[in-house]
């Protein structure tokens, strides 16, 4: 979806602020909302892409007001409410409905190093056609869902070459919506600064973008 | 409760972060969803256990075995693993060698993209729209504001974390360093260069 979490390249989003020393969390909330997305996500009742998803749902302006743990905490509010984990009246009252069943946990503490340490492979080791070649001049496709993509707004349309071929992964696109896996091929696609941005960026630089075959067509 | 507040519920969910967060926690607990002590072991691993102080002795062990920095600009994931480090976040990663004709620059336009596994959890410029946004279009001043001035005929490369490939910058090593150990070089690399935003300065 065209939405403002899709920033590249945006003027105007005022100066980066740099914090010295940083605590990996700025106060307690954020370290119990961080480990409850964690937490939740072990149940597999969604994806990672539909986890990013949720968050580029949030209005414009919430977005763009909101922290990021607050945007975390939403997020993981509805995604809750969506799997059917909870009712949106147990996230308002704070206490399960009278009667509802008590599930188990997906994570102990005992499993979060095993949890942690494993992660959660988006590579697919199986065989689907690969549409390009490492060195091959490609082009963005213009292409505009309303729903997930991991195609840039600013490269789309744009020329670029086949920089390196990472393997078969996960299609967010369609992972994000539960429309299955389809995995595919994804490469590092070098793009010009200047292909990009035109004669105010630097001759020299480049910007590399992953992509999927599906974003990409050839030049 | 209000009839109109219901069904407008999440309006009525406390817009105190602290508050909501505690809610939501309470009741997945109560539901049997979380286990609190879980998430405490979370915590504590991203607070204590994994941070930038992995990817500082990736880096210092490159500098020091040309052979396993052969291995980690080959297969990077392979070689952060021979050192005990992967996982979350980790599970793909792509090392990035910055030389004197090249500059290295990480970012995740889309969300917050982040080698978790070797950098820990990313800081939160790294996450911030303004970051974000100039990264890409901007990438020679958004240096200059970290205080790092490239030379116009170094190329600087951006990578923008799209997919699930994580970024490590393998920044050049200092010079004056020669005679120092692997462990002293460790304590020079800051999650800073090695997202790309600074160089290494000799101690």
């Amino acid at each position: 979806m065209n939405g403002v979490h899709d920033m590249g390249g945006m003027h105007g989003l005022g100066p980066i602020q740099y914090e010295k020393d940083e605590p990996v969390f700025h106060s307690p909330w954020e370290a119990r909302a961080f480990a409850l997305n964690m937490a939740t996500r072990a149940a597999r009742k969604w994806n990672i892409d539909a986890g990013r998803h949720e968050i580029e749902l949030i209005p414009a302006a919430d977005y763009l007001r909101m922290s990021y743990y607050e945007k975390w905490t939403a997020r993981l509010e509805k995604l809750l409410v969506k799997s059917e984990s909870v009712t949106q009246d147990e996230i308002v009252s704070g206490q399960p409905a009278p009667g509802s069943p008590k599930a188990t946990p997906a994570v102990t503490a005992d499993q979060v190093p095993r949890l942690l340490r494993t992660g959660a492979l988006a590579s697919r080791n199986i065989q689907v056609e690969q549409r390009f070649q490492i060195g091959q001049r490609v082009r963005a496709r213009n292409i505009n869902p309303t729903g997930h993509t991991r195609l840039p707004r600013y490269a789309r349309g744009k020329l670029g070459s086949i920089h390196l071929h990472h393997g078969v992964y996960v299609f967010p696109d369609t992972n994000a919506q539960f429309l299955g896996e389809n995995p595919q091929h994804v490469y590092s696609v070098r793009f010009a600064a200047r292909e990009l941005w035109g004669h105010q960026a630097s001759p020299r630089d480049a910007v590399y973008i992953d992509m999927w075959d599906d974003y990409l067509e050839p030049a | 409760m209000s009839e109109h507040d219901h069904h407008h519920g999440h309006q009525a969910v406390p817009s105190d972060p602290t508050l909501r967060v505690k809610a939501l926690e309470s009741l997945l607990v109560e539901k049997g969803l979380v286990d609190p002590a879980a998430l405490d072991a979370l915590i504590d691993t991203y607070e204590h256990k994994v941070g930038p102080r992995n990817g500082a002795r990736v880096v210092a062990r490159a500098w020091v075995d040309p052979a396993y920095k052969r291995r980690l600009l080959a297969d990077a994931t392979s070689a952060i693993a021979e050192l005990g480090y992967g996982g979350a976040q980790g599970e793909h990663v792509l090392a990035l060698e910055n030389t004197p004709q090249v500059h290295n620059l990480v970012v995740c336009t889309l969300c917050s993209c982040y080698p978790w596994s070797v950098l820990g959890l990313p800081p939160a410029w790294y996450k911030s729209a303004p970051y974000r946004s100039r990264a890409v279009i901007d990438p020679r001043g958004v240096l200059r504001e970290f205080g790092l001035e490239i030379a116009e005929d170094v190329e600087v490369r951006v990578w923008d974390s799209t997919a699930e490939l994580r970024y490590l910058v393998l920044p050049e090593r200092p010079a004056g360093t020669e005679k120092m150990t692997e462990d002293q070089l460790a304590s020079l690399v800051t999650r800073d260069a090695m997202v790309g935003v600074a160089k290494v300065k000799p101690a």
